[in-house]
């Protein structure tokens, strides 16, 4: 790879993050100013005892009363000095709360994003291998179902059966009610995380078990599988060989195209199991108009799904030998 | 005395099931009759046009053709009558293949690992020295090794294809389209490493459209038309604008060669969907009778060689 | 292996029509039941609150003794009335930006690239509760929402096929005798799109019920008295750790048929109007 076009394309793609970005802002600040939410109501909340001159102090503190497009501009100049507001209710910074929701959501979002690669991965390659076997159309049943199958409810139905029925699960929260923060185990975390996490992934595979199995027909007919075969090699050494070596980067590349699915579910997840990250601070925000939470996190959840989809396009460029010349 | 065969084919018939428009079933027969004999030390060249299947005679002998085909006649080895089972433990060990382009590569892999795949046995010093060895012989530079198959040109490709059989001890080579991509210099050195490794004791197998670098090398030349090979012929017999050939499409194609009078056939061969019930050469030849059009004829020993055609003499 | 090219020989072609007629028939059915279901039928009957899935109530009753059998029926007939309309907007959108593109191309084509990255880069369920929020929430909010979300992946079809069908001779030939770039997309497109739109219609459908389902449980989309299947199994929450696994299961499940039966019209009608692919 020569370093001038490696540095090229990552230029480039640093510049269509930024337009995507800036757009984001934009839409976002049209979208919530179209929106019914009063910024002040959604502040002071369920407490009545505000006065109406207090809501105004509060409205000109914040300078609502300016037009929208300044509104905007101040908003945005402060954005990119680092300065992305307060959260309304919880009364933090805004990117202090999204830092601390992004690391306990990041630990739920990688876990089944791990599980679902590894399980979605082979899966594909026996059913691509086995290709017309009894195992091959089970596990495109599978997949299918799973495809119509929304992850709240999937969700619902894994605690109605693990926590509640079979009790191997704790219901919900991603720690125990009532122990001191110090006192949580990392059992406890992982008990509490595996529901979820297993959930969000269960959904996830089938996305990369189709492909992958696709890539491994294709490959299974290819010439040089022929070939391979016409050599003496035997299955396995085809498998391992061929297969795999021509099907992990698509499925590893497929994996870190999926950031978006990965966050989307995450939200609904996050919701059922009561887990405390940052797609419930999206609902919680989204809910209560807490404006500059919400907006702050569309652009965390534009900066993840790019970064994958930026991984996945470097891993191309970096790892196949093809694109290293051209 | 004539040598017992190593590798011999009796009436192989090939077929395909299909799905045509409507979704409706069809055999399509590709291979209609082919007949071969293949001894040690011998070079024997199928000859046939194109896109007319002969690959898949390639594919019938090692037991990879798709699963929608289905086989008829014999092909024996050593005398014996090879099996699903025998083909698979004998191909890339006493049988090989020379495939017939660079897609038969892994893309993902480097020409040394492409090569070392026929080295199994072998150590880690061994297979490098061989690997030098085969590069140096057709004039490849080191640096080849580490080139992926999107890098090599046609030559280069076609070298490496050789590489990847030519280092194997197998007895048999069936090379599948060796020649194109070659310029003339690396031609003639491809074609002297086939004859030397038949004089070694190797029996060839050439699958090839190109007649005339067939008949550098081979000692027989069979003839392959619409499926079925016609003619059994010994290179020497196309010699003086062919007088020594038997079958009227021989004696037309070698009319069409350049440096004779280079006068082409009239029409075309016949696709598998379209082939005439008697004589598969029956509706472009100038000999033909009502006789030919009525059933196919057997292949007749003429004169040392073979042809299927009730006209020859 | 063979044997599956014989199952395949018995007619594939008049089962998959049988197929496709009976899940349009259930669907419409569906539908209608969801319709004519009156109100009164939902009544509240505190005698029978709670009681299991049995003979009286095929799938149990809520916590004021509704059938949910019915309210199950009346929520998925919803979903699938905004199911259906956005997707019909969505396939609007994609065939107005699949032809736009191309046929203008330059600046216009890179435009709608652009859009659409932006649309991919951000999670949809994000993009929808943003845009639901903006309409105030409610069926407003859901539509717009679901189909600013689902344009993308049929816009590309569309982009691909009129690209294909813009090399095609006689559109080449017809630009040649002055006809005007809309008479071109009117004549020789829409003719070619249309199966292409249709089935990807039916594909947008099931994401649009399930994003519905997901959105309304979320608490973004139809209000909480709206007999929704969102809403019923955002119910179910409540009782989710007292064992009344009735409310949420069978609801859901119903929702899954059913984008499973919709997601099956689409890929038989796409292998009715293009065997090549039917081998799979």
């Amino acid at each position: 790879m020569k370093k001038h076009t490696l540095g090229k394309f990552v230029l480039y793609r640093l510049m269509k993050l930024v337009t995507l970005l800036v757009a984001l802002c934009i839409v976002t600040f049209v979208l919530l100013e179209l929106s019914p939410i009063d910024p002040v109501t959604a502040y002071v909340g369920a407490d009545t005892k505000v006065s109406a001159q207090q809501r105004e102090l509060i409205a000109k503190h914040w300078g609502l009363n300016k037009r929208p497009a300044e509104r905007f501009w101040a908003w945005f100049s402060s954005v990119v000095q680092g300065d992305w507001g307060t959260s309304m209710i919880y009364r933090r910074p805004v990117l202090e709360v999204i830092g601390e929701k992004f690391v306990s959501s990041i630990v739920l979002m990688m876990t089944a994003w791990v599980l679902s690669g590894i399980f979605g991965f082979f899966l594909g390659i026996l059913s691509g291998v086995m290709e017309g076997s009894w195992l091959d159309r089970a596990a495109r049943v599978y997949c299918h179902i799973l495809i119509s199958t929304p992850t709240f409810w999937l969700g619902i139905v894994f605690v109605m059966l693990f926590s509640v029925k079979l009790g191997w699960f704790p219901v919900a929260l991603s720690v125990p009610i009532g122990v001191i923060q110090s006192e949580v185990t990392l059992w406890d975390k992982v008990q509490h995380i595996l529901l979820p996490a297993l959930t969000l992934s269960i959904l996830s595979v089938a996305n990369i078990c189709m492909h992958t199995r696709e890539k491994v027909c294709e490959v299974m007919h290819s010439e040089y599988v022929l070939f391979a075969k016409a050599r003496g090699e035997s299955r396995g050494s085809i498998i391992r060989h061929h297969v795999i070596r021509n099907v992990s980067l698509p499925a590893i590349t497929l994996q870190f195209l999926s950031f978006s699915e990965l966050f989307g579910g995450a939200v609904f997840v996050e919701q059922v199991f009561s887990y405390p990250g940052l797609g419930q601070a999206t609902v919680q925000a989204g809910l209560k108009g807490d404006a500059p939470l919400l907006m702050g996190i569309v652009m965390i959840s534009l900066l993840f799904v790019y970064t994958g989809n930026f991984i996945a396009d470097l891993l191309y460029v970096w790892i196949d030998p093809r694109m290293k010349e051209g | 005395m004539k040598r017992e065969p190593i590798l011999k084919i009796e009436n192989l018939e090939l077929s395909f099931s299909q799905y045509i428009q409507g979704l409706k079933k069809r055999e399509l027969t590709v291979i209609t009759n082919l007949d071969l004999e293949l001894a040690e030390g011998e070079i024997l060249a199928v000859v046939g046009s194109s896109g007319s299947g002969k690959s898949l005679l390639a594919h019938a002998i090692l037991g990879i053709l798709p699963y929608n085909a289905r086989t008829r006649g014999k092909i024996l080895y050593k005398g014996k009558v090879l099996s699903q089972r025998e083909k698979e433990r004998l191909r890339g060990q006493e049988i090989v293949l020379v495939p017939q382009s660079v897609n038969y590569l892994d893309p993902l892999l480097q020409v040394e690992q492409q090569i070392g795949i026929s080295l199994q046995n072998k150590t880690k010093e061994q297979k490098e020295k061989m690997n030098n060895e085969i590069l140096h012989r057709y004039g490849l530079d080191l640096a080849v090794k580490q080139y992926y198959p999107f890098q090599l040109s046609g030559g280069m490709a076609r070298k490496v294809l050789l590489a990847t059989a030519l280092t194997s001890s197998a007895k048999v080579i069936i090379a599948d389209e060796p020649t194109p991509g070659l310029d003339d210099e690396s031609l003639g050195e491809v074609l002297k490493d086939f004859r030397n490794l038949s004089d070694s004791g190797k029996a060839i197998l050439m699958i090839t459209h190109d007649i005339q670098a067939a008949l550098k090398i081979a000692d027989k030349i069979a003839i392959f038309y619409a499926g079925a090979t016609l003619e059994l012929a010994a290179g020497i017999d196309f010699a003086h604008g062919g007088q020594g050939l038997r079958h009227p499409y021989t004696k037309a194609l070698c009319r069409a060669l350049p440096g004779e009078d280079f006068e082409a056939i009239e029409g075309r061969q016949p696709l598998p969907s379209e082939l005439p019930q008697g004589c598969l050469f029956s509706d472009r030849c100038q000999l033909c009778t009502e006789e030919c059009t009525r059933q196919r004829p057997d292949y007749r020993m003429i004169r040392g060689g073979k042809a299927r055609c009730i006209h020859a003499t | 292996m063979r044997k599956k090219y014989t199952l395949f020989a018995l007619g594939i072609r008049k089962k998959t029509i049988f197929s496709t007629g009976l899940f349009l028939l259930l669907f419409v059915w569906v539908m209608a039941a969801g319709i004519f279901i009156a109100e009164d039928a939902l009544m509240v009957d505190l005698e029978q609150t709670f009681s299991k899935p049995g003979m009286d109530h095929l799938f149990g009753s809520d916590w004021v003794g509704r059938d949910m059998l019915l309210r199950t029926l009346k929520g998925l007939s919803i979903s699938m009335r905004i199911g259906l309309l956005s997707s019909l907007i969505s396939a609007a959108v994609a065939v107005l930006f699949g032809i736009i593109g191309p046929v203008f191309g330059g600046a216009a084509d890179r435009c709608i690239s652009w859009l659409i990255d932006f649309v991919l880069s951000v999670p949809h369920t994000i993009i929808i509760i943003l845009i639901s929020l903006a309409c105030g929430g409610g069926l407003k909010g859901i539509v717009v929402g679901i189909a600013c979300t689902h344009w993308t992946s049929l816009t590309r079809v569309i982009r691909a096929e009129v690209l294909q069908i813009l090399h095609v001779e006689y559109t080449q030939l017809s630009r040649r005798f002055g006809k005007s770039k809309w008479y071109i997309a009117k004549e020789h497109m829409f003719p070619h799109i249309v199966p292409q739109l249709v089935v990807g219609v039916v594909l947008v459908f099931p994401h649009a019920i399930l994003h519905e389902a997901s959105i309304t449980f979320l608490g973004f989309g139809l209000p909480a008295h709206e007999p929704a299947i969102g809403v019923i199994l955002s119910e179910s929450m409540k009782y989710l750790t007292s064992g009344k696994w009735w409310l949420a299961f069978f609801p859901g499940l119903c929702l899954v048929l059913l984008s499973l039966m919709v997601d099956k019209i689409g890929n038989n009608l796409e292998k009715l109007w293009n065997p090549n692919t039917a081998h799979d």
